[in-house]
């Protein structure tokens, strides 16, 4: 009895080690500490798992809201409509509810950007992996690094006041919005994703391959293009797969420098209107909520959701399958 | 045989300048890198540096751009990092605690991970609508900071777990068994031998992910931040605009002072997060001399 009044619970928090001493040296734990320590214990279990769990509650708060207001939309506009219209024009008379020019929209900046992305930023992991002296790699990644951390919205403006004015100087038909520039430095957004991932993967690649192919008397060159590259390309496919993702779900750069009008065209000289950029636009603007037109953003933006799942799930899989090959 | 010679010869010489030249073009295109990053700095700076002064940073938005300032956006970007931090670092990190010290590997556990793993590539204009439709408007906090927050912390949650976990499992085994066999229960053992050693690592990973936070638009604008705002916000509840908000308010205007307005915020938006990342890497540097 005297020992359970003597012993207080053990002091809360002072930290380290020398705490974990004086548990030690409190034995035998009076029962109604261990109780309170189980329930501390258990309480502490269930705070922690429900802070596991609100990453899954997320997903499914995402698919239940982009899915249950779509509903209202589709039941107006046909999913055959939607999907193969070439017009979209839900504010204006008559309606149209064709997705496709934005979705070409999106296509076009996408392909844009990786058209910029994935040579330049296959080279640079190539050079940094293969050839680059430590000391240049050194200056290279943090400087990547950086260009990775700019927010988008400063990417837009240097497309809508530089990239854009420098190519009217040579391309003359050039609209002031356009899918050209906007593309271009989305490509120069993506670039570090690209070159990081792809040197990931090309520095995986064992020596042994590299040396095997040298004892061949292969080059230095060859052994990089037909050894080591081939040997990476999974994770290089990652690189590629993530960079296209990111493009697809890119807001700020083609909402500043693409224009905001849903043209069909594969023309990059003119402007489009991406997925995103249409969602942005109708938020903020005074569209009532509850209307058919204010649903169409979350039937665009069910649409954009199941295409980027779509490339990231694409690319887990490539993923577990160079792990697997690693093994 | 003196043909042959010659013939490797040849080849020798046409594969040594096959070499050189992908060395240039290597060389080339990691300029080209570097001189992007450098064009789009310096062209900011040439627009920007002259609206740059004390009372633009100390007004409120307005209409003529030579009277504008970044008070309000500046003041609403930092109480939105705060406040966002205030609900996702807590939830990030105990994710990170649970996944890492206490759940058992089963098929459920790589489920909430290949989960994470997916939010983080979700776009974030899409959690710009999740936001608006559950926090803006069936908890009814409106267009507010604290809808805002919630929706940034949705936003941040992935990156801050994934940098947490590995903050965690940067801590030496010995420690958790050191601690265990000394009779310390499990969450004792976290909460006082393993979240300790691990705080400078996670801290690092929190200021990283802000400065996404703070340079992140467009979910913001779906959850509705005004730009146009004349006063600093009074409580969770009040109305705001943020700094990228504020700058593409400006872009978007045809008249050319509100460009330059734009370009002096970008440089204050830039100077931020270049003093976020330095106390990233001053931290992690700091930790790096601690456990040697």
């Amino acid at each position: 009895m005297a020992n359970r009044v003597s012993l207080q619970p053990s002091p809360p928090h002072k930290g380290g080690v020398v705490e974990m001493k004086q548990v030690a040296v409190q034995t035998p734990i009076p029962a109604q500490n261990r109780r309170r320590v189980r329930i501390e214990e258990r309480i502490a279990r269930l705070l922690l798992f429900l802070c596991a769990m609100l990453g899954i509650g997320t997903t499914f708060a995402i698919v239940f809201i982009l899915v249950s207001e779509s509903l209202g939309f589709f039941k107006n506009v046909s999913l055959v409509e939607f999907l193969t219209g070439t017009r979209w024009a839900p504010l204006f008379r008559p309606q149209a509810f064709g997705v496709l020019p934005l979705v070409v929209g999106t296509l076009l900046t996408t392909i844009i950007a990786l058209l910029v992305a994935a040579p330049v930023g296959l080279i640079v992991a190539v050079y940094l992996c293969e050839y680059a002296s430590p000391r240049v790699r050194r200056t290279i990644k943090p400087t990547l690094e950086v260009l990775a951390g700019i927010p988008t919205v400063v990417y837009g403006y240097f497309a809508l006041t530089f990239v854009t004015p420098l190519l009217q100087r040579f391309i003359p038909g050039l609209e002031g919005f356009n899918a050209l520039s906007a593309g271009l430095v989305m490509g120069i957004m993506i670039l570090p994703t690209v070159a990081s991932l792809s040197e990931d993967a090309l520095y995986a690649v064992p020596n042994s391959l590299r040396y095997a192919s040298l004892a061949l008397g292969a080059t230095r060159l060859q052994t990089t293009w037909g050894v080591v590259v081939p040997a990476a390309m999974s994770g290089i496919s990652v690189s590629f797969l993530l960079g296209i993702s990111r493009a697809v779900g890119e807001t700020m750069i083609v909402a500043i420098a693409a224009g905001q009008q849903p043209n069909f065209t594969f023309n990059p000289l003119r402007a489009v209107e991406t997925m995103t950029t249409y969602i942005v636009q109708i938020a903020m603007g005074d569209v009532p909520h509850g209307t058919l037109e204010y649903s169409t953003i979350f039937a665009v933006g069910l649409l954009l959701f199941v295409i980027t799942l779509g490339l990231n799930l694409i690319s887990e899989a490539f993923r577990a399958r160079y792990k697997e090959a690693k093994l | 045989m003196i043909n042959a010679s010659v013939d490797a010869k040849r080849w020798r010489a046409r594969e040594h300048r096959r070499e050189v030249m992908f060395q240039i073009i290597g060389a080339a295109m990691v300029l080209f890198a570097m001189a992007m990053l450098t064009v789009l700095l310096v062209k900011i700076l040439l627009d920007g540096y002259a609206r740059l002064g004390i009372s633009f940073l100390t007004e409120y938005a307005s209409r003529r751009p030579e009277n504008a300032g970044i008070k309000a956006a500046l003041v609403g970007s930092f109480y939105l990092m705060l406040l966002t931090a205030a609900i996702a670092v807590p939830v990030g990190v105990g994710a990170a605690i649970y996944l890492e010290e206490f759940a058992r590997r089963s098929w459920w556990m790589r489920l909430i991970e290949i989960n994470i793993t997916n939010l983080a590539g979700v776009p974030s204009v899409i959690y710009g609508l999740l936001g608006l439709q559950v926090f803006v408007r069936t908890l009814m906090m409106e267009r507010s900071l604290l809808a805002g927050a919630c929706t940034m912390a949705l936003l941040a949650l992935p990156v801050i777990t994934t940098a947490a976990r590995e903050g965690l499992r940067a801590v030496p085994r010995s420690l958790r068994e050191g601690s265990l066999a000394l009779g310390a229960t499990q969450w004792q053992t976290v909460r006082h031998a393993v979240l300790p050693v691990a705080m400078p690592s996670i801290l690092t990973g929190v200021i990283l992910s802000m400065s996404r936070v703070v340079g992140e638009t467009a979910p913001l604008l779906v959850v509705g931040a005004f730009a146009y705002i004349a006063t600093l916000p009074t409580s969770v509840f009040s109305p705001f605009t943020v700094l990228p908000v504020q700058i593409y308010d400006w872009i978007s205007r045809p008249q050319p002072g509100f460009h330059q307005n734009a370009a002096a915020a970008i440089i204050v938006l830039l100077t931020l997060l270049l003093v976020m990342n330095a106390l990233a890497i001053y931290l992690r540097n700091r930790l790096q001399v601690r456990l040697a």
